[in-house]
């Protein structure tokens, strides 16, 4: 009744090819970009900006770069966590080498070395697939490990990989307090959100779209199996490796290469498989579940054995955090392959025809 | 010559403890195309059963045999995994049929997490030690040949010669029974298997239990190397590059890739290691594997893929 396109006439090819072609979608986005930029700066504690909203905001820009390679180019990635590294330290470097960088540029000038790094990863894309292909990105994910680790330049110099930077600001507005991080994260998940939304409409995401249903088939109708794998794997580096950057710099602030170790890649293929692949609302919602999860679990499960007079050692909560998780995974994995997106969507098509669906 | 040798034999034992933990891979993606991730995680949890049966039996049973306790943890630890590999086929692979390769992989990394937490919780998660009574010290060999002699590891040997056992026994098992024929009907076509009247939900648990037994062996043999401990994971991640190398539907491949990433790592550690840092045997097994399925995509045994529009 209230969600429905009835009477909604597209008078323009630009009215009639708009994100939201629903005016109520337009209405629910603009609501939540109020909500977020508006209210949640002043809703929200210090707890919550860093443990949850933070993390939320720059993974939420890390799945967006893996569901581009895995959900619509199709080409499975275990290396992911190897691409937020090499952004993070290529930003690192820039930012420390060259003087008065601004933090933007050294964040995307990080972003584009993480891209070129991509493409040479992607290069085995072109003659293995599938499972193979996932095992031979694990390549990237270790050499990238052992190199933060043992090659002194990449990291100036600093024992054991270990760097750290200090005195952020973005065009004279410093990053010190939680919010203006909050905020400073926002901006960009929404501007490379737009963008990623843009790409997957547009030629280019087609051409992704065609290699991952079938990589014969969309070479035979003329698309250059080279160019679109490589380019898939270019945009999604240059995503994680903002993302890294983010995550060195404005989150963690120190950091070592364990920060984007094989589990960060885990984690974001979780995230893009639960959200669901191919979608770019379900970046936001794996990330969401994936971050939250285990801080809820972390949180209840002393009171739960609280409640029924069993107190859980500290060792014993960690191990049955994992549990929980696996098992919540497989769960999720077997009531809803497609992911959360799926569920988003089969639940506005019961929107439309509430209240009579017959 | 001798040194190069001692490397090259270091090596080839090293790879045939790699190719018994790409065994359980190989297996596993042959009868139900599951790119089992949680391989690594059954490792552990096989041998913290082991390791914890054989410490709490002599208490329970009041035998002091180290030898019959070994045994009957052994057996138990067996159980144990048959047990698991009937719960995962149960709860989680009989529901997700006909998935994505991708969703699969996901759902035994969920399988991984859960086995991770679950033996810690269990068995408890300090270091243990398992005593098969494998002899420690190394031996010297050809001592007339080469000047200085040749230095094995007696542990090594016996645990490469285990893991050859292993693979004839499991060839047999493969070639001779008919369980093992229907595995490979399965292997080779789902439901021309089914429709034959194979029962495709008792030969996924017969396989799991397989791999779950290769796991413990695997377990058995690295554990009492370096220790039952939560690093024993990392045994699987290091079989990767050996299973695509080889092939992932290839026994054979398997153990040739082992032998060839083994040698391979130890060279590369030995030879090449000092000029750029050390610590590169990891990734450069991956390289290895890398280069060789550039000229092969699918492995050096597996089957060859054939595209259709």
């Amino acid at each position: 009744m209230i969600y429905r396109e009835n009477g909604q006439f597209k008078t323009s090819y630009a009215a009639d090819q708009q994100i939201f072609p629903i005016l109520q979608d337009r209405w629910a986005i603009l609501g939540i970009l109020v909500f977020a930029f508006v209210a949640v700066p002043l809703l929200a504690d210090e707890y919550l900006f860093r443990a949850i909203l933070i993390p939320f905001l720059i993974l939420s820009l890390a799945a967006l770069g893996v569901n581009l390679l895995v959900g619509y180019c199709g080409q499975i990635t275990l290396g992911a966590g190897a691409f937020m590294a090499v952004g993070a330290y290529a930003a690192y470097n820039f930012f420390v080498r060259v003087d008065d960088m601004p933090l933007l540029a050294a964040l995307l000038l990080g972003g584009a070395t993480s891209a070129a790094v991509g493409v040479v990863f992607g290069v085995p894309s072109l003659r293995v697939r599938g499972l193979y292909l996932a095992v031979a990105t694990l390549a990237a994910q270790f050499f990238w490990d052992w190199a933060f680790l043992r090659i002194k330049w990449f990291t100036n110099d600093s024992s054991s990989g270990s760097v750290s930077v200090s005195n952020l600001s973005a065009f004279g507005w410093d990053l010190e307090s939680p919010t203006d991080v909050y905020l400073f994260c926002l901006l960009i998940l929404v501007v490379f959100a737009l963008l990623a939304k843009n790409m997957t409409r547009g030629a280019i995401g087609r051409q992704w779209m065609a290699i991952r249903d079938m990589d014969v088939a969309a070479e035979v109708i003329g698309i250059r199996p080279m160019y679109a794998k490589l380019s898939a794997f270019a945009v999604s580096s240059f995503f994680l490796g903002v993302a890294g950057g983010l995550w060195g710099f404005v989150h963690l602030g120190a950091w070592e290469p364990a920060a984007f170790s094989l589990d960060r890649s885990f984690q974001l293929l979780f995230m893009v498989i639960i959200g669901g692949l191919g979608s770019i609302m379900g970046s936001f919602f794996g990330a969401a579940f994936i971050v939250i999860l285990p801080i809820f679990l972390n949180q209840m499960l002393p009171w739960l054995g609280d409640l029924v007079g069993v107190s859980i050692s500290t060792a014993g909560v960690s191990h049955a955090e994992i549990m929980i998780f696996g098992a919540l995974i497989v769960f999720f994995l077997i009531v809803e392959p497609h992911g959360i997106a799926r569920l988003w969507s089969t639940a506005k098509e019961k929107l439309r025809l509430w209240p009579f669906p017959h | 010559m001798g040194f190069f040798l001692e490397v090259l034999i270091g090596g080839l034992m090293t790879g045939m403890l790699y190719s018994l933990v790409a065994l359980g891979f190989v297996l596993i993606f042959k009868a139900s195309g599951v790119f089992n991730f949680a391989q690594g995680a059954m490792v552990l949890f096989a041998a913290l059963a082991m390791a914890r049966f054989s410490e709490w039996i002599p208490g329970w049973l009041g035998i002091a045999n180290p030898v019959v306790a070994n045994i009957l943890a052994f057996i138990i630890a067996a159980f144990i995994m048959f047990l698991v590999a009937w719960l995962i086929e149960r709860l989680v692979l009989r529901h997700l049929v006909n998935q994505e390769g991708a969703t699969l992989l996901m759902a035994t990394l969920g399988i991984a997490y859960f086995i991770d937490g679950l033996g810690q919780t269990v068995f408890g998660s300090d270091i243990y030690k398992i005593d098969v009574g494998m002899p420690k010290e190394p031996v010297m060999v050809l001592q007339d040949v080469f000047a200085g002699g040749l230095l094995i590891n007696k542990e090594d040997f016996i645990a490469a010669l285990v893991a050859a056992l292993l693979v004839a026994a499991l060839a047999l098992f493969f070639q001779k029974t008919s369980t093992g024929r229907a595995l490979r009907a399965v292997a080779d076509d789902h439901q021309a298997a089914q429709s034959i009247g194979i029962p495709l939900n008792r030969i996924w648990v017969i396989v799991w239990t397989v791999a779950g037994i290769v796991a413990l062996v695997a377990g058995i043999i690295w554990g009492s190397k370096m220790g039952v401990q939560f690093s024993l994971v990392t045994v699987a991640l290091r079989a990767l590059p050996v299973v695509i190398l080889g092939g992932l539907t290839s026994v054979p491949g398997a153990i040739i890739g082992g032998l060839i990433i083994g040698v391979g790592e130890k060279m590369s550690e030995v030879y090449l290691g000092p000029l750029v840092g050390g610590g590169i045997e990891i990734w450069f097994a991956y390289m290895l594997a890398l280069v060789f399925l550039l000229f092969r995509p699918q492995g050096l045994f597996g089957e060859k893929i054939i595209d259709r529009v």
